[in-house]
């Protein structure tokens, strides 16, 4: 659906993303790590027909995005950083003139009010004024002005910014909710939220993809950077550290009591899964869960962000620094 | 012209929604009314139409002043709140957001002028003005309006908040009013082009007169014209950036 070639965007003398080539397929859940500056908006813009590349070649569903803008704009939903809300308005007024100007006929956009609405939770606000919502509903109004024109592809620059942990949770869920419905483009240094939501993540750092590849992919392919595992286990802490002795490469880092249970993190290398499991079973303490933390993809990230900023090698030169083609 | 109909309708909801719109024709109504009384009514006696007059040139002052502020907020407030981005990530023309704004604007600047009609009115019951005088000058006034209007679409365009769009706007008006000054001290043939672009000199005052000239149609259609270009090219550069 969507085909980076090459791309490269200066902003005067200062290079936001370079060289970037990677392609979407339609239907999919990417996600766009990176630290702040890493060149995440600017690439998001780049596809929302925001700003022109300084070189290379955006082409989405076949049409690029310098000779057809405005037909590409009809399919793409975007939520930029900062929701672009009319305050004055009540959310159905605004949702219906996001509609319209997207071209949807007024009978389209009843049709489809009450359905994003619903998406959204927005039912009961549907007649108040957008400057008279929290923020939390702000961003949710947000995001059903990107998608009440049904669009293929949903782009949301940083949508959990500012929210608290309830509406992170609630936003969370919305956004898993559109999946499959749209392509969604999602940017994020939540890491967590990379984890639980996208098919593929991009992690870019300073204008390149440093890695690319779902969470497990990526935790194969840089496993030796550790992954972090966290277990629910019923029993004494002392047992757990005792049962996990013996296993090459795993150190528990951390035990936390909560109610009858404990939360073990245990940072690992390599493919060790089974036999963690196995030896807390054959210790006989209670294993209630199992999964990756979010802290073995922050652990790779921070790897990459690091090596990517030390290595001033041609192909990995700090960007920004960089003199814009004349 | 779809689009047009769409962003001009939300813009003349902002006026309706709002306290801003409100006070500004408000403050139009009150100054247009004590204009009238202490300058053009005055404690001396005059003719109906030297009245007239008198009322129309600071009616003159006061539309520019209401457009200044009006237009202010046109694309600047977009800039600061975000909301450009809306309109720039839609299948939306530069032109077609441009035209709505002014036109927008130009319907609320005319009904606030409309507003004001009862004193002209007033002149022609009680003295003896014509239906034309009337017209020419009110035609006058929309004319102006829409020109600053213009100018302030394109001062909003490129300016980054609402205050410095009101500023470049003033001083672009301000200097299209003043060029008879600097008329009076150049020689010919420079003076002759400079107090052409005069705004109230040149071409305000036939109108003010009661004088319809095709010449000062031409000269404001131009101005409207270039000023909406210019916009509209500036919004295209900064679309892509």
């Amino acid at each position: 659906m969507i085909v980076v070639d090459r791309v490269t965007k200066y902003y005067g003398s200062a290079c936001a993303v370079r060289d970037l080539s990677f392609s979407i397929e339609e239907g999919q859940c990417i996600g766009f790590l990176g630290l702040n500056g890493a060149g995440k908006s600017t690439t998001l813009r780049l596809l929302s027909c925001l700003l022109l590349p300084t070189s290379g070649r955006v082409t989405i569903r076949g049409l690029d995005v310098e000779e057809s803008p405005d037909e590409i704009r009809k399919f793409i939903g975007y939520l930029p950083d900062t929701p672009p809300l009319y305050g004055e308005m009540t959310v159905e007024q605004f949702l219906s003139f996001a509609g319209r100007l997207r071209g949807m006929s007024a009978d389209d956009v009843n049709h489809r009010m009450d359905e994003v609405l619903a998406v959204c939770a927005l039912k009961e606000v549907r007649k108040k004024a957008v400057s008279a919502l929290s923020h939390g509903y702000k961003q949710r109004v947000g995001i059903a002005q990107a998608i009440i024109h049904r669009p293929a592809l949903l782009i949301l620059d940083e949508p959990l910014q500012g929210l608290d942990p309830v509406q992170i949770v609630e936003m969370r869920e919305m956004i898993r909710g559109l999946r499959g419905k749209h392509t969604i483009l999602l940017s994020t240094h939540m890491l967590a939220e990379i984890e639980q939501t996208c098919d593929r993540i991009l992690m870019l750092s300073r204008g390149r993809i440093a890695a690319e590849g779902s969470e497990e992919d990526l935790a194969n392919r840089f496993g030796h950077a550790g992954a972090t595992l966290e277990l629910d286990v019923r029993g004494e802490a002392d047992a757990v550290r005792l049962a996990l002795e013996g296993v090459g490469g795993v150190k528990v880092t951390d035990v936390t009591a909560t109610g009858q249970m404990l939360r073990v993190r245990v940072s690992t290398e390599g493919e060790v899964r089974e036999e963690i499991a196995k030896r807390i079973v054959d210790a006989g303490l209670g294993l209630r869960g199992f999964r990756t933390s979010s802290a073995g993809l922050e652990n790779i990230f921070v790897r990459l962000s690091k090596e990517t900023e030390s290595a001033p090698s041609a192909a990995n030169a700090p960007a920004a620094s960089e003199e814009a083609p004349s | 012209m779809r689009n047009v109909w769409l962003i001009a309708k939300r813009e003349l909801g902002v006026y309706l929604r709002t306290p801003a719109g409100y006070l500004i024709t408000a403050g139009l109504l009150l100054l247009d009314g004590l204009a009238f009384n202490v300058f053009g009514v005055g404690s001396s006696p005059k003719l109906s139409s030297a009245v007239l007059q008198d009322y129309l040139y600071f009616a003159f002052g006061l539309t520019s002043v209401a457009a200044i502020l009006i237009s202010m907020r046109l694309i600047a407030e977009e800039r600061q709140t975000g909301t450009l981005t809306l309109l720039f990530t839609s299948p939306v023309k530069e032109h077609e957001i441009i035209l709505a704004k002014f036109g927008s604007a130009l319907v609320f600047v005319t009904v606030m002028n409309l507003l004001t009609i009862y004193i002209p009115l007033l002149i022609f019951v009680n003295g003896k003005v014509s239906i034309g005088h009337i017209a020419a000058g009110y035609l006058g006034l929309t004319l102006q309006a829409a020109t600053v209007l213009a100018i302030g679409v394109f001062g909003s365009a490129i300016s980054w908040n609402q205050l410095m769009a009101g500023v470049v706007t003033a001083l672009i008006v301000a200097l299209l009013v003043l060029l008879w000054m600097v008329a009076r001290v150049t020689e010919p043939p420079l003076n002759k082009i400079i107090s052409y672009l005069a705004l109230f000199q040149g071409h305000f005052q036939s109108f003010q007169r009661g004088i319809l000239r095709v010449s000062d149609l031409i000269f404001y259609a131009s101005i409207i014209f270039f000023a909406l270009l210019a916009s509209t090219r500036v919004l295209q550069s900064q679309r892509w950036r």
